[in-house]
Formats: structure tokens, C-alpha cells, sequence
């Protein structure tokens, strides 16, 4: 019941609030974060790899890893993040109505998104895919051959019209049921309810592994049908809290680049005298005054979660249960798609 | 007082009772406005315009085919007319059981009355979402593999993907049925024929099942009102007892019934809405699937409640024009 009524409540409380709110408001959301304490990140209720809480309710994952370096380069701690498990349904509502600061919660960076809905896309933190896993009882081995089969997946995601738009252009016929919550659409996927699940190649990984009754019974299919874009998100209307989501995860991503690690960011404090690098650990000139931060912003944030990289490898990399290639998640100068703009 | 000065008053009333009814609307419409107004300001698109736009979403099941290309509006219609096609069943369902229930409840046997009563204690205080996914399940674990389907009889089959049976469909073009559709076994499972997926058979049993618990007692009660004096005069004429409780009880029990029944139909159309969680399109499905993909929430929202409000009102207008028929023909 809570669940489904919160979009109700969300966009009710935007009302009550906004009406004390509506002016164009330049570096509110930096002020309340520091007044407050803590960052507010909406993150997913369980994506392995993104963002999940483990059984003591410690999150992890790439969205986490993101608002945490966000907490240490705003705020100086790391932990100061509270973390907002929200649906697919109610993510939007609660970014607008303002009860969270950011959003990461593996979001699709769409046109439709990104101009219709009051928000700014950030840095895209994974460059996702949507693909189909099947049963390897069926013998299906592309998804064009699902004709007439019954596809699962989660409703209000673009998951779902990517399904419509793949099958009505292939001319197959397919029917798919669609769940509010992702955890009934897998387990009805895996009781056996429909011949094949659909979402991010990435979260199908960790599913399987995770939920699977068996693992190797099943297989990813080769195609992935759709460009999934997966960045956080801000409400629009304040620059300078925009810029500071922005420039985090580039700041990350530079510092790949640029061999700084969690591990040698002390030392190169102390001791590097490349430029690029002292601009990262904060002994180059100082950046931070431009966002509104202070000169050791992103030294804070690398030493808080480490570098793209770091990340990646930690979350859902080789060390993770996902196990992912870099693949288009490499290095701009690796053969990926990884680009941040120069921090300088 | 005068009687000038009893009409002047009450002119008063009526004018103080307007212009509170017109300050209530005025501000509802003002929070509206201004919540779209701020909106707005937010760069937050909104309005009712998406409705003509094409949904994106196929839904795939209902009375009213739906795909992809299709508008919005059609999709809330979809939702709309699945709602029905849950709610209406599962009150018929709701309404027999329960009544059954109700009189088991009050029968001199021991044990029928002891399972109507566990029944009704049972039902009516687990959560109904609870049910809905214990049935959900249920059916999800008990039944067949789609691709090795049980046969129950020639062209019915059942499984996972659900229970098809031959179903009538026009030719080309054509309006009448000119022959029968026979569900056939295929690569991944059964297809052609009618079909009745697990979702809508768990939102209807599930609906059915718990406000039948309430119905039960709803009859029970109106049985109890009506006076012993009844049966005994029922018994002198020598009718039985099924005669005494069809053309004596019942009849007058109805008084007490139906007012409260009307109650427990409402909120079955409403509690139809947590068929989201089980898969079923109904109308608060579509919704969510319309915010997910553009952000209308606020628009989406207040469609969801406009519906339910003519739906509930729709429901109180039959259920008392019903109501004072059957109290017409009550003994007082």
C-alpha cells in the first residue's frame, strides 16, 4: 500500500512545499545539504552492482559509490549520505517534489527525461544495454526467435517500451507481463511465468547469479536491443549543485586517467609534480572555489571510493559477483566509451 | 419567530452554505493551478496534451486490444475496462460465496459452521495483499510449465501461462463469430483460443475470496435482524427450511444487507487497484507505466481518482435505487 501510494504522496508534498519554493533558487540545494548534514541520494531497492544493502543494511555499488564520493567532496565524509530506496514509479516524483538531492538509481538518460521532466542528467557512470534472459531449456538462442513467447519485466521503466518497439519492428508477436516491483517480475520469470526477462544486460548478470534456483541453467541472449545511457540526475533550476554532480564523477574518471588510486592519492599529495595530478589530489591550483567546494573536493573523493576504475572493478567488475567486462565501460583511450571533460 | 423571519434565515443558511461550497472548489482549483504553475516554473512539462500522444507500452491483455502506437488515452481506457473486467466478476463471486458463508455461519451443524466461521476469521484479517501474493504464489509454483501444458479436457489447457480454451472469432472483417479459435500447444506454450492469465484469476479469486469474508458476516448480521417470531410463523405454515429462508428471511434481511453491502462493493472496485502488484493492466498499472515514462504523475494521479470516484459513484447509485426496492417490500 505504501508503496504504490507514494507518487500520490510525493507529488502532494511538492504542492505543500513548492508553494513556499517556487522562485528559481541558485545554490539551495548546497545549502541544505550542508545545513543538513547528510546528501540525500535516491538510490534503487536492490540492484546488485548499483545499488544494494547487504544484511547488516550497508549499501554498495556504483549509484552508492557515486553519492559517497559526492558526500566526501561536499560535505568531508563519506558516510554522510542517506540513502532513499525508491521504485521505478516513484523515483521522478521524489526528485522533483525534493525529497532527495540526487538521483542514482541506474536511470535510462533519455530525451524525453532530460527536457520534459524538470531534471539534468549528469555524467553517464555505465554504459548499459537491454538484453533477454531465457531459460536454456527452450534452445532459444537470439531473441528473434521469441516469437509468441511471454516476456517479464518491470513496469515505468524503458525497459518496457523497448520490448514494444524491438518486437512490433521485428513484426514477431510477443506478450509480456509486466510487474510493479522488480523483485516479482524476476521471481515470476524464474517460477517459470514467462520464457524470458528483460532489463539491463548488467542487472540480468547479477541476477542470475544472485536469484537464479540455478545459474547455469539459464543464458543471456546476444542481442541487446537498446542503448541504456545509465547517469544520475538533479533537479533543474540550481547550476551550481548541477556542476558539482557533474564534475564528482568526472573528477573519477580523470583521475583513471591519470593514475591516481585510493591507495597512492596520499602520496602523490605529497609528492607529484604532474600538473593533471595535482589538480585531482588538490595541490595544483584550486578548482574547488569554482563549484562552491574547497581546494581538497575531489583529493576527498578519490580517497573516499577510488577512481572510475576502483569502482567499476569493486562493484561490478572482476571482484563482484557480476563479474562484467569493461567492455564499452573502458577508458576513452582504452577502446571505450569513458570521457570526462578535462578537470581544469 | 415569525414566519418572515424563519424564512429569512433560512434563505441565510442556504446562501452561507453556497458560498462555502463555492470557497471549497475556489481553493481546490487555486492548489491545482498552483501546483502547475510551479510545475511549470520547474521546467516539469505538464498538462493532459500527452494524451493523445502514442502510449510507447503495449498492454497484453483485456477486452480492448491495445498496442504500442496507440494513444494514451486508450491505454487508460484499457486499464479502465480491465478494472471492470475484475471487479465486476469478483463482486458476482464475492456476493454468492458470501451469502453461502453468512447462512453456513448460523447453520445447526457443527462443522459447517465451524469452517464458515474459520473462514471468515481467516480472510478478513490477513491483508488482502497478502493474499494476492500468497495466490500468486501458489499459482506460480503448482502449475504446469507453459511448455508442457496439462490437457483438461479437448482444447483446454492449463499451465503457468494460464487457462486457454476455444474461444469464437470472426473471419476477415466480419463481425460475428463465424467459427471456433483452438488454443494449440506451441514452442513456448499454449496460444490461439481465450485465455485467462494467472494474474486476472489471482485478482479475481483473490478479490472474491476476502470480500466474500466480509459479505458472510454482512449476512449473517442481516439474518440475526429479523425477528425469531418470523420462523416460527414461517414454521406453522409448514415451509422448510431453505422455503423459510428464501421467501421469510432473506427478503427482509435485505434491509439490513444491502446499505452495508453497498460499503463492501465500493471498497472490493477500490481494493481492485492491488492487482498492480501481481501483474494484472488494470488501470493504476497503466498509470504507473505512464509516469515511469513520461512524469505526469500529478496528471496520472488525478485521472486514477476521477475514475475510482465515478466508478464508487456509479456503484452507490445502483446499489441504492436496489436499496429502496427491497426496502419498499419490507414488512414495516
Amino acid at each position: 500500500m505504501k508503496n504504490r501510494f507514494r507518487p500520490a504522496l510525493a507529488v502532494a508534498a511538492s504542492v505543500v512545499a513548492l508553494s513556499a519554493a517556487a522562485p528559481a533558487f541558485a545554490g539551495k540545494t548546497l545549502d541544505a545539504v550542508k545545513q543538513r548534514g547528510t546528501v540525500k541520494c535516491g538510490v534503487t531497492n536492490g540492484v546488485a552492482g548499483f545499488s544494494a544493502p547487504d544484511t547488516q543494511g550497508n549499501w554498495s555499488g556504483l549509484d552508492v559509490d557515486t553519492c559517497r564520493a559526492i558526500a566526501a567532496a561536499v560535505l568531508g565524509d563519506a558516510k554522510k549520505v542517506d540513502f532513499v530506496p525508491l521504485n521505478s514509479q516513484q523515483r521522478f516524483s521524489a526528485l522533483q517534489a525534493g525529497e532527495i538531492d540526487i538521483l542514482a538509481r541506474n536511470t535510462t538518460w533519455t530525451l524525453t527525461r532530460d527536457a520534459s521532466l524538470g531534471f539534468n542528467f549528469t555524467t553517464i557512470t555505465y554504459y548499459d544495454g537491454q538484453g533477454f534472459l531465457v531459460p536454456k531449456k527452450l534452445k532459444v538462442t537470439s531473441a528473434k526467435q521469441l516469437k509468441n513467447a511471454t516476456i517479464c519485466t518491470q513496469s515505468g521503466t524503458t525497459n518496457e517500451k523497448n520490448v514494444s518497439d524491438y518486437f512490433r519492428a521485428q513484426n514477431i508477436p510477443v506478450k509480456t507481463v509486466v510487474f510493479e516491483s522488480f523483485e516479482a517480475s524476476f521471481k515470476a520469470f524464474f517460477s517459470g511465468r514467462c520464457q524470458a526477462f528483460t532489463t539491463d544486460a548488467s542487472a540480468l548478470a547479477g541476477l542470475r547469479n544472485k536469484e537464479a534456483p540455478n545459474p547455469d541453467d539459464y543464458i543471456i541472449l546476444p542481442e541487446l536491443i537498446s542503448k541504456e545511457p545509465l547517469a544520475p540526475l538533479v533537479r533543474r533550476g540550481d547550476d551550481e549543485w548541477f556542476a558539482i554532480a557533474k564534475w564528482v564523477p568526472n573528477a573519477l574518471i580523470e583521475a583513471e586517467e591519470f593514475g591516481v588510486t585510493q591507495a597512492n592519492a596520499d602520496d602523490l599529495k605529497a609528492n607529484s609534480k604532474d600538473p593533471a595530478q595535482q589538480r585531482l589530489v588538490g595541490t595544483g591550483e584550486d578548482l574547488g572555489k569554482l563549484l562552491g567546494l574547497d581546494k581538497d573536493w575531489s583529493f576527498r573523493a578519490i580517497k573516499a571510493v577510488g577512481n572510475y576504475g576502483e569502482m567499476f572493478e569493486r562493484n561490478v567488475g572482476p571482484k563482484s559477483v557480476l563479474k562484467l567486462p569493461r567492455g564499452s565501460n573502458n577508458l576513452w583511450n582504452k577502446g571505450g566509451l569513458i570521457y570526462a571533460p578535462p578537470v581544469r | 419567530m415569525s414566519r418572515q423571519a424563519s424564512r429569512r434565515g433560512a434563505w441565510l443558511a442556504w446562501v452561507v452554505q453556497a458560498l462555502l461550497v463555492l470557497a471549497v472548489m475556489a481553493g481546490a482549483v487555486w492548489v491545482m493551478n498552483h501546483a502547475l504553475d510551479v510545475l511549470r516554473s520547474r521546467g516539469v512539462r505538464s498538462g493532459f496534451d500527452f494524451l493523445t500522444e502514442p502510449a510507447g507500452f503495449s498492454i497484453s491483455e483485456g477486452w480492448l486490444d491495445f498496442d504500442a502506437s496507440q494513444p494514451f488515452w486508450r491505454a487508460f481506457l484499457a486499464g479502465l475496462i480491465n478494472t471492470v473486467r475484475a471487479a465486476v466478476p469478483a463482486a458476482v463471486f464475492a456476493v454468492v460465496l458470501g451469502t453461502l458463508i453468512g447462512i453456513g455461519r448460523l447453520a445447526p451443524h457443527v462443522l459447517l459452521r465451524g469452517i464458515c466461521t474459520a473462514y471468515v476469521e481467516v480472510l478478513r484479517n490477513v491483508p488482502l495483499l497478502v493474499q494476492l501474493l500468497m495466490l500468486a504464489f501458489a499459482m506460480a509454483n503448482l502449475l504446469p510449465d507453459p511448455i508442457e501444458p496439462v490437457r483438461l479436457l479437448p482444447g483446454v489447457w492449463l499451465s503457468k501461462g494460464g487457462l486457454s480454451v476455444p474461444w469464437p472469432v470472426s473471419g476477415e472483417g466480419g463481425w460475428w463469430p463465424t467459427h471456433f479459435e483452438w488454443p494449440e500447444k506451441g514452442d513456448f506454450g499454449v496460444s490461439g483460443g481465450a485465455a485467462l492469465s494467472p494474474e486476472y484469476v489471482t485478482i479475481v479469486a483473490g478479490l472474491s475470496f476476502y470480500s466474500a469474508a466480509f459479505v458472510a458476516e454482512i449476512v449473517r448480521a442481516g439474518i440475526l435482524s429479523v425477528s425469531q417470531g418470523q420462523v416460527l410463523a414461517g414454521q406453522a405454515l409448514g415451509l422448510t427450511t431453505v422455503q423459510q429462508l428464501r421467501i421469510v428471511i432473506l427478503p427482509q434481511a435485505l434491509r439490513v444487507i444491502v446499505p452495508s453491502l453497498t460499503n463492501q462493493l465500493l471498497s472490493l472496485t477500490k481494493n481492485s487497484s492491488l492487482a498492480v502488484a501481481v501483474g494484472y493492466p488494470e488501470l493504476v498499472s497503466v498509470a504507473n507505466t505512464t509516469i515511469g515514462s513520461n512524469g505526469r504523475a500529478f496528471e496520472c494521479i488525478a485521472i486514477i481518482m476521477a475514475v475510482y470516484l465515478l466508478l464508487s459513484l456509479l456503484i452507490s447509485f445502483g446499489m441504492n435505487r436496489y436499496n429502496a426496492r427491497v426496502a419498499l417490500r419490507g414488512w414495516q
